[in-house]
């Protein structure tokens, strides 16, 4: 069953397949097909980012000229404007070849979406299609250490100062602040009003005067996030989106494009290897069953959610409309796709045995020793970041369910 | 593939779900429980849906059928299961009807498809030997002689086994003559042929299941369904439709015990507050939900498997009917537990739905032996 039933839009789609295969071949790469072993072979872009190689850069230069880093985003902001059906074909298309993404960045799976439906028609064309030309790299400053689950209790301020805000305040936990070039910020404009009505949603240039950003280190070992301060910042007033009161609601929807993005994750890209293959190798089969019963069950129960948490993206995109998006089935998915990730990277430590509990200090390192650590351990901050697994629970309860007092 | 629904296919869920709120809410099951129906049906509740083509949903129109595939007959089910409708839809009109279909010869076909779409037969499948499903083993034998078989064997769990005109028996050749000994075959039994002799078991979810035993059961070659597809995959095939409907039925299943659930929570006040305002219980359903969700598109994911005949179908059969298993296990359970001692009582229909998941569950392979399956067909 196709999207487009008649047979003129079938032809039409299955003409863009084809041409757009043959594009694909002769245009991406051998090196950028095939699952990325190490964060430096991500592009994110950004003011002071660098290619890893001539491939990478060729490769991202050729679909920023199409459109395809943002295929469904209009042109006019620098996409190629493909409808839903245009666009899936281009997903598979590009999973068939293992090509990957030309450009990764909370521009595309968060701001963008925000802007297209909150911004005046000045932002988009000033923000867009720098994103989507990998131009600027984004960071998301919305938690702060008094304002993690609850978000609307921030204070970091946005003073009116008649052409321009001056804002002070700290932000914590935000991904790569260190690497990006603005920020999207929550900020408090009115402390008068009612909580949820004093917010504002403002883009700061994090190369201005009063802007600092200081690396945590985790668990895992890495420090992709950092704590951000914010002195005396003055930020122009057109740089505010939506009114001075109104950013809880834009916060809000781009919330809903985080959680989906971030409950894809158990989803593996083509060619990276399925756990059930890591198993049969670390393993073995015995009359072509692991050896170890036990685990074999619970590799397969993990399979099991794992086709149906995929049909369960299908499905939800499917209904989404696009201006509305997923709204609070959003929260499904990142609540399910997140406790999927963590129980397969659990998995993945069993299967490695005590060879997984290998330790090297140096991410990424030509020696893997370590990786597969690192990754379990990273993952278990899926069911924090962009909002914890039990405020996802609250979400369903209150818009999915309609429970009182949720 | 597309996993939503389409608009003829919500017209056709909306049609079916009011029909069966309307001549068969759950009220009917109880009354055909307490009544101990011999059928364990109604037989007019059939013949009413056999006029809207249910009985012939699988059934090419030109011989009689309404054709409208394994995604609508999922529809179906998933109502069904929603008001614990019982019929036998799944015995005739889908694992029936797909074994006649792909493994029927065309005298079969034609003689017997246009009967069961106009409602004037039931045709059973019977499979199991053992307490846990396990198709394989059959024990049943079918011995060659001159002009045909002689049937002898047991079966048991025969889903509407006691109502039927005819049944597909599964049994094992035993004499290797052109066919090899030891190969699987199906055969077209007439019920009341002799040495076949039927005996109604009571199950804890009333539905109509039997014991089959055949004594010297004479057949000839005309009986059994086309030897050119092999007996054991005509079997997987046929198991397969039912059990990706049983995993739709499942589904409604668990969408009820969440809704009534939800439903129960909003009112019962306890500490003054209404059950619903705790977090503890908000979690909880909340969690159900996802499951739920989850069940949904795997369910949907097998029928349209079927449906376009994927090359993963079997997988995602098998992933559909344990996911559906477990997820309405779960919330026959929550249902139970959330309920408090009024879930116990007979008079709330909650414990109906108790029972008829587990049993729901058990038939055709539970969540243990589907995960087992996949396991298998990943290859670990
Ligand atoms: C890897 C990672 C990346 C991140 N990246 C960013 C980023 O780029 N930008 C950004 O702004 N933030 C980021 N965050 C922050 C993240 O959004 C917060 O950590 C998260 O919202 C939780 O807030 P908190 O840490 O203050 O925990 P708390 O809110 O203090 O929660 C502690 C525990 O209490 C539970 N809890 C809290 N409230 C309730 C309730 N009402 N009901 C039930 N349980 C409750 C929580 O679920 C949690 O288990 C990131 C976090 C991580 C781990």
């Amino acid at each position: 069953m196709e999207f487009d039933d008649t047979e003129l839009g079938h032809d039409v789609l299955e003409h863009f397949r084809s041409a757009t295969r043959a594009w694909l071949e002769a245009n991406c790469p051998k090196e950028m097909r095939g699952p990325a072993s190490s964060e430096d072979q991500v592009y994110w872009g950004g003011r002071r980012a660098q290619f890893a190689s001539d491939a990478q850069r060729a490769w991202f230069e050729r679909m920023v000229v199409r459109g395809w880093t943002v295929p469904e985003w209009p042109r006019e902001y620098g996409g190629a404007g493909l409808d839903v059906a245009h666009a899936s074909i281009l997903r598979e298309e590009m999973s068939r070849l293992q090509c990957r993404a030309p450009l990764m960045s909370f521009g595309i799976s968060m701001l963008g979406p925000a802007l297209m439906r909150f911004a005046s028609e000045t932002q988009k064309m000033e923000h867009l299609p720098r994103i989507a030309r990998g131009e600027i790299r984004w960071c998301q400053g919305y938690s702060e250490p008094g304002a993690g689950s609850d978000l609307a209790s921030l204070n970091t301020c946005a003073e009116d100062r008649g052409d321009h805000f001056l804002v002070s305040g700290q932000k914590i936990w935000t991904s790569y602040a260190d690497l990006a070039d603005w920020i999207f910020c929550l900020v408090r404009t009115d402390p008068a009003a009612e909580r949820h009505k004093g917010i504002g949603f403002l883009l700061i240039d994090m190369a201005g005067q009063g802007v600092s950003t200081r690396p945590i280190r985790l668990i895992s070992g890495t420090s992709p996030f950092c704590e951000t301060f914010f002195e005396n910042v003055r930020v122009p007033k057109g740089n505010l989106v939506g009114s001075a009161g109104g950013g809880w609601e834009i916060a809000k929807y781009l919330l809903t494009h985080e959680r989906e993005s971030i409950g894809d994750m158990s989803i593996l890209p083509p060619g990276v290897a399925r756990l059930h293959k890591h198993a049969i190798l670390a393993i073995g089969l015995e009359h072509g069953r692991l050896t170890d019963g036990v685990l074999r069950a619970e590799l397969s129960r993990w399979e099991v959610d794992s086709r149906a948490f995929q049909a369960t993206l299908q499905r939800l995109r499917e209904q989404a409309t696009s201006a509305r998006g997923l709204g609070a089935f959003s929260s499904v998915l990142k609540y399910y796709g997140t406790e999927l990730n963590k129980r397969k990277e659990d998995l993945a430590m069993s299967i490695a045995g005590v060879r997984g509990l290998r330790w090297s200090n140096q991410a990424g390192a030509a020696d893997p020793s370590g990786d597969t650590a690192r990754a379990w351990l990273r993952s278990k901050g899926n069911s924090i970041e962009g909002g914890t697994s039990e405020i996802q629970l609250n979400i369903i309860a209150k818009h999915l369910l309609q429970l009182p007092g949720a | 593939m597309r996993y939503s629904l389409n608009e003829e296919q919500q017209l056709l869920q909306d049609s079916a779900g009011r029909l069966l709120d309307l001549r068969s809410p759950v009220s009917a099951a109880r009354a055909l429980r307490d009544a101990a129906d011999e059928n364990g049906f109604s037989r007019e509740l059939w013949s009413e849906v056999v006029k809207l083509g249910w009985s012939g949903i699988l059934i090419p129109e030109a011989l009689g059928g309404a054709d409208l595939g394994y995604v609508a007959a999922g529809i179906i089910a998933e109502q069904c299961g929603r008001t614990l409708a019982a019929l036998p839809f799944l015995s005739t009109a889908v694992t029936a009807v797909t074994a006649l279909l792909q493994g029927g010869t065309t005298e079969q076909r034609q003689s017997i498809l246009p009967r069961i779409a106009a409602g004037e037969c039931l045709v059973a499948l019977a499979i199991d030997e053992h307490p846990r499903h396990a198709p394989e083993r059959i024990s049943t034998s079918a011995v060659s002689e001159r002009n045909g078989y002689r049937l002898s064997g047991q079966k048991i769990f025969v889903l509407d086994g006691n109502a039927s005109d005819y049944l597909i028996v599964s049994a094992r050749l035993t004499d290797p003559g052109p066919d090899a000994g030891g190969s699987t075959a199906l055969f077209l039994v007439e019920s009341a042929r002799p040495g076949v002799e039927i005996e109604r078991t009571l199950m804890i979810d009333s539905r109509n299941v039997a014991d089959i035993h055949l004594t010297d059961v004479r057949l000839t070659d005309e009986h059994r369904l086309s030897p050119e597809r092999a007996g054991r995959q005509l079997l997987e095939s046929a198991l397969d439709a039912g059990r990706a409907l049983l995993a739709a039925e499942l589904l409604g299943m668990a969408r009820e015990c969440l809704q009534r659930t939800t439903r129960y929570l909003c009112q019962r006040k306890q500490f003054g507050r209404r059950l619903a305002e705790f977090q503890a219980l908000q979690h909880r359903l909340a969690h159900l939900f996802c499951e739920v969700e989850l069940a949904a598109s795997i369910a949907q994911a097998a029928c349209v498997a079927i449906q376009d005949n994927h090359e993963d179908l079997r997988t995602l059969v098998s992933a559909a009917k344990a996911k559906c298993g477990e997820v309405a296990m779960l919330a026959a359970d929550e249902a139970l537990q959330m309920h408090g001692g009024i879930g116990m009582t007979d008079e709330l229909d909650i414990g109906l739905f108790v029972k008829r998941i587990r049993s729901a569950n058990e038939t055709y392979g539970d969540v243990t032996y589907h995960r087992d399956r996949v396991a298998t067909q990943y290859g670990f």
